[in-house]
């Protein structure tokens, strides 16, 4: 469990960052945090031949909070958006989905833009950034372009953004009140069997995404015409998400016990959304 | 200073929960295991395992590797020359010996066993090169369960052998069974089985071998819990007399049994220091530990047990079998799980009639050790469990059934089905105290409540014993060609009065450093930081068998206490010549020796000593120099016992289940140190969890490890642990010195019984109930839509 070699670039700006990368290929990575990517490199199935580490760019660390959008440059650690206090009023979803990653020295270390270039489908963020339609925002040799979190994630750890480009930030466009966020693990703190991200804004569409059921946070369509149509229906958007996702098999789980949780996790997470308090 | 009041204080330090002299160097990163230990110009080594689970090896290509930047060494099998592959035997007719190779030569048994090694100067270099080797496997079919096992036409995992069964005894037979059973009010006919575990020590194995004077003599620091066996063991392996032979245990970071069996990476380092005349260093990463390091608890037991209306218990007709993977492993062979199984099922519970099959069957997995608890969590699943099954037929409380088949008061030693003597424990009142504690009444009206409205609750209760203390009589009776048993202490007062004692046993996180002293102390009459405690390194410590099988504290306490006996003699002695009294009347109190009833009249240990050592003209004329004693002590074994009891909520969505309470009433006789015994109950349960929720080696029919990561082999956390109440009883035990009996593993037994017995319950008026550990949310899933479905 060591590393194969590889040259390692800290870099101070955004500019030093997209240099490098341009200048090392596609061979290289943006280290951000490194909770996914160290581990996968000292089980040798991930082979970078270069880091570029984005840590000390301040540029890409902090939060924004402006009226109704949130802005979470990429190198901010979960634990910095867990205690942010831009949440208040309308993102307190991620306070809690913020709770769930992984544990304290996890959440001390890993980032915010790095769970999103990661692209696990059963990460939190990924889950809540679908929800909530972030835009992803990425900056590379040819300037910057934004990208619907939906259209960002493409499958298991894969994205659209090029191997050249970094990401910036992820931009909330619209405050949700009425948001929340279950999932269910074996143990504290490990990636979710099921997870689920339910927003219902006051003047927008109903989202249920769901992950730990296909190769990406998946949207469940049928649940949300549900919702739009009978917005108190939580049982029968729970029963409908169920329904509609196809889960795979794995050692911990079933596809149909994957259905029985998604039915439970959608059904409790829409109570929560609109529970007293929020 | 007052003798009468000394005496009469009796255990001066042993019963106090003395803080553990260990724990400073442990808290504050001080503490030294092989990777700390800094040797000037060491190189590392790395492995390359088979990744298939059966393969013929049709060649080996190492040019690559050799090659590699920083190599020194690359070795493969045909490079080892004419050394042996371990043998381990059981002298019984029913056992089938394999060879355990060093490394493999013409066939891989199972996905992790080593190759080949590299030698370089870094770990990464090591690794790289590793990777250079190209080896052709041509893949076979595997054995990858024991049903495939056991099939007919099953591919063999040792392509010689007639069968894949490596042991098969008709363990107990009673020519009455067929009729009792027959007779019997109630039959109760299950299957019950257990998941394969790993131990997961925080540290995993690790050794260090340098070749000293001009490669004569070698010194192994080794993680491992029995440093006299590797001992003797590499010499025999390497030809060499034992005294060129050092092994080192330094801190050990847990062991549980995974590291009281010889592992090749032991010897192959060794040979590997010699061949590149440097020392060698391996540490085993966390892969290789899931992949390679031994495994265990992988059992099915096949039961019928016959109750009458009353429910007492009448007969048991079990066949057991355990997957000991592809080899026997070194001393134990693989007959420690199914023989331990087969003798000491029945447990505390006075069954009469009793017949037994118990076989060890190969499979292409990682071989076994004997981990923590050894077929006992499996045995107490399926009492436990059979008893529940009866008392749910019979309409009988969790307390009523037990009490009905338990050894009662005044009814010791047992004699058991299988001719074991139990000695004596509390077994009737440790399930009293549990049932009040938990307040059964209250319980049930409360689960009654929690059901109608749609809630599952549930109450598990495990009873059992737990043999402790195996001395060389109850090894012998296994028939192990290496016959472990006794202890030996070696106690030595030094000029100034203070004390080292040295040991045969090897704590590996136990304590013993504390609590070996307790017992010298309050032998000799002195406070336990005047003993310094010697333990795991054979060229200071008598040969002794090192620490596994909750032995520790029963043989080695044992051995120290009757050394330190025959120095107090001594002390007591040369006292009594200087003091010009008779030795019967001296007292040894507080560092000194003092006539009983003559305040005043003492002498202290270092007037002693300095006679002993420095002034020795001036000692009696039969009297030699030194104050330097030497005992050994071989009990018959020592039963403990507890009773486990579980209160437990099912979330009937997710079936998660949650431990709302958690109680062990545990009796190990005298408790040298309190706080270490309730570290073991904390410790052994929070693995018996695990083993009953999380934990399990998942191997395809390949022979494939498909969880070789702690992301989805499922140690819990402290997260997953509940608070764990302990309350003591105290029936000091008849056969080892202090009163002590051994409790290192009584945590692992009870547990999966308490929580599957638990999650029964909570399931009981569903009509599901769970007969298989780890119990899954996905498992108790599918029961209950199995059960819908019926």
């Amino acid at each position: 469990m060591k590393a194969a070699d590889f040259d390692y670039y800290r870099v101070d700006s955004l500019e030093d960052a997209l240099d490098r990368l341009t200048e090392l290929g596609e061979d290289a990575k943006v280290l951000a945090g490194g909770q996914s990517l160290v581990p996968m490199m000292n089980f040798r199935l991930a082979r970078p031949a270069a880091l570029v580490d984005i840590m000390r760019v301040e540029e890409l660390r902090g939060i924004e909070r402006d009226g109704d959008v949130l802005r979470i440059r990429a190198a901010t650690t979960h634990g910095e958006v867990e205690h942010a206090a831009e949440l208040e009023g309308g993102y307190e979803v991620l306070r809690a989905a913020a709770a769930w990653v992984g544990h304290e020295p996890i959440r001390s270390r890993g980032t915010f833009g790095g769970s999103l270039a990661h692209a696990d489908p059963t990460a939190e963020w990924c889950l809540i950034a679908v929800a909530l339609g972030a835009v992803i925002e990425i900056a590379g040799p040819a300037g910057e372009r934004e990208v619907p979190a939906e259209e960002f994630l493409l499958g298991y750890f894969t994205t659209a953004l090029e191997p050249d480009e970094i990401v910036t930030a992820v931009r909330f466009p619209a405050r949700c009140r009425r948001a929340a966020m279950q999932e269910f693990a074996r143990r504290h703190g490990d990636f979710a069997l099921v997870a689920v991200a339910v927003a219902l804004p006051d003047d927008g569409e109903p989202r249920v995404v769901l992950g730990g059921v296909g190769d990406v946070p998946v949207r469940a369509r049928d649940a949300e015409q549900v919702l739009a149509d009978s917005p108190d229906s939580f049982e029968e958007a729970a029963r409908a998400a169920a329904a509609e996702i196809d889960p795979g098999a794995d050692l911990h789980a079933s596809p149909d016990y994957r259905r029985r949780l998604a039915t439970t996790l959608v059904h409790r997470a829409l109570e929560e959304a609109v529970a007293d308090g929020r | 200073m007052d003798a009468e009041a000394a005496a009469a204080l009796g255990g001066r330090w042993v019963g106090r929960p003395v803080a553990r002299v260990e724990d400073r160097r442990h808290l504050t990163g001080d503490a030294t295991f092989v990777d700390d230990i800094r040797t000037a110009g060491v190189l590392h080594v790395a492995f390359s395992r088979s990744p298939h689970g059966a393969a013929r090896i049709e060649g080996i290509d190492t040019a690559d590797a050799e090659q590699a930047p920083g190599v020194h060494a690359v070795l493969t099998a045909a490079d080892l020359g004419d050394l042996e592959p371990l043998v381990p035997r059981l002298n019984r007719p029913e056992f089938v010996a394999v060879e355990f190779p060093m490394l493999a030569a013409e066939r891989v048994r199972h996905a992790g066993e080593p190759v080949a090694l590299v030698v370089a100067d870094s770990p990464h270099a090591a690794e790289d090169a590793v990777e250079l080797i190209v080896v052709d496997y041509e893949a076979d079919e595997a054995v990858g369960s024991i049903e495939a096992a056991v099939e007919h036409d099953a591919p063999r995992v040792h392509e010689q052998l007639e069968s894949n069964v490596l042991l098969d005894v008709p363990f107990a037979d009673d020519p009455e069974m067929d009729d009792v059973l027959a007779a019997a009010e109630l039959v109760v006919d299950a299957e019950f089985s257990s998941g394969r575990l790993t131990a997961v020590p925080l540290e995993g194995r690790a050794c260090l071998a340098e070749w000293e004077r001009g490669g004569q003599r070698v010194v192994l620091h080794t993680s491992t819990q029995i440093p006299h066996l590797v001992r003797t063991t590499v010499a025999g392996v390497l030809g060499l007399d034992e005294h060129r032979v050092r092994v080192v245990a330094p801190d050990v970071g847990g062991g549980f049994g995974q590291k009281c069996v010889v592992a090749r990476e032991e010897v192959l380092v060794c040979v590997a220091a010699r061949v590149v005349g440097a020392p060698v260093k391996w540490v085993e990463d966390r892969v290789e530990s899931l992949l390679a390091g031994f495994q265990g608890h992988e059992q099915r037991f096949d039961v019928r047990a016959g109750f009458d209306a009353d429910g007492t218990m009448l007969a048991v007709d079990a066949d057991i079998v355990a997957d000991v993977g592809a080899y026997s492993t070194h001393p134990f062979t693989c007959g420690v799980e199914p023989l331990m199984a087969a003798t000491e099922m029945l447990g505390p519970y006075r069954v009469k009639h009793y017949r037994c099959r118990t076989r060890a069957v190969a499979t292409n997995k990682a071989p076994m050790a004997p981990y923590r608890g050894v077929a006992r969590p499996q045995m107490v699943l399926a009492m436990e469990r059979l008893l529940q099954k009866a008392a749910i037929a019979l309409d009988l409380e969790v307390d009523e059934i037990r009490l009905r088949n338990l050894i009662p008061p005044g009814a010791f030693p047992h004699i058991s089905a299988t001719g074991l003597s139990i000695d004596e424990g509390s077994y009737h009142e440790s399930v009293e105290l549990c049932a009040s504690t938990l307040d059964l009444p209250a319980f049930r009206e409360r689960q009654r409540a929690a059901r109608e409205e749609g809630r599952l609750l549930g109450i598990g209760v495990s009873v059992f014993a737990e043999r402790t203390g195996y001395g060389t009589e109850a090894f012998a009776q296994r028939k192990m060609a290496i016959t472990p048993g006794y202890d030996t202490a070696l106690v030595r007062m030094d000029p100034s009065g203070s004390v080292l004692l040295s040991v045969g046993t090897s704590g590996h996180g136990q304590g013993h450093q504390t609590t070996l002293a307790q017992v010298a102390a309050d032998r000799l009459g002195l406070t336990p930081d005047r003993v310094e405690v010697r333990q795991g390194d054979t060229d200071a410590t008598p040969y002794g068998w090192g620490t596994f099988a909750s032995r520790s504290m029963v043989v080695g306490g044992g051995a120290t206490r009757r050394a330190s006996d025959l120095l107090a003699d001594r002390l007591k002695t040369l006292a009594a010549h200087m003091l010009e009294a008779d030795p019967e009347d001296l007292e040894l109190y507080d560092g000194e020796a003092v006539v009983r009833g003559a305040p005043g009249k003492s002498v202290a240990f270092e007037q002693i000593a300095r006679l002993a050592y420095l002034e020795t003209h001036r000692l009696p004329e039969d009297v030699e120099p030194g104050l330097e004693c030497t005992a050994s002590f071989d009990p018959p074994g020592t039963f403990s016992n507890a009773c486990h009891g579980a209160i437990v909520e099912l979330d009937p969505e997710t079936m998660d289940v949650h431990i709302e309470r958690y109680l062990v009433v545990e009796d190990c006789g005298v408790m040298v140190n309190p706080a270490i015994v309730e570290g073991q109950v904390r410790g052994g349960v929070a693995q018996g969890i695990a083993a009953a929720l999380y934990e399990e080696l998942a191997y395809g029919e390949d022979g494939q490890l498909q969880n070789a990561s702690l992301m989805d082999y499922l140690v819990p956390t402290a997260w997953e642990i509940p608070p764990i109440e302990i309350l003591h009883l105290e029936t000091p035990s008849e056969f080892s010195e202090t009163g002590a009996k051994g409790m290192g593993e009584g945590g692992t037994m009870g547990a999966p019984a308490c929580i599957a017995t638990a999650v029964s319950d909570a399931l009981a008026h569903l009509g599901a109930e769970v007969d298989r550990i780890p119990i899954t949310p996905d498992r108790l899933h599918e029961a209950l839509r199995e059960r819908e479905q019926a």
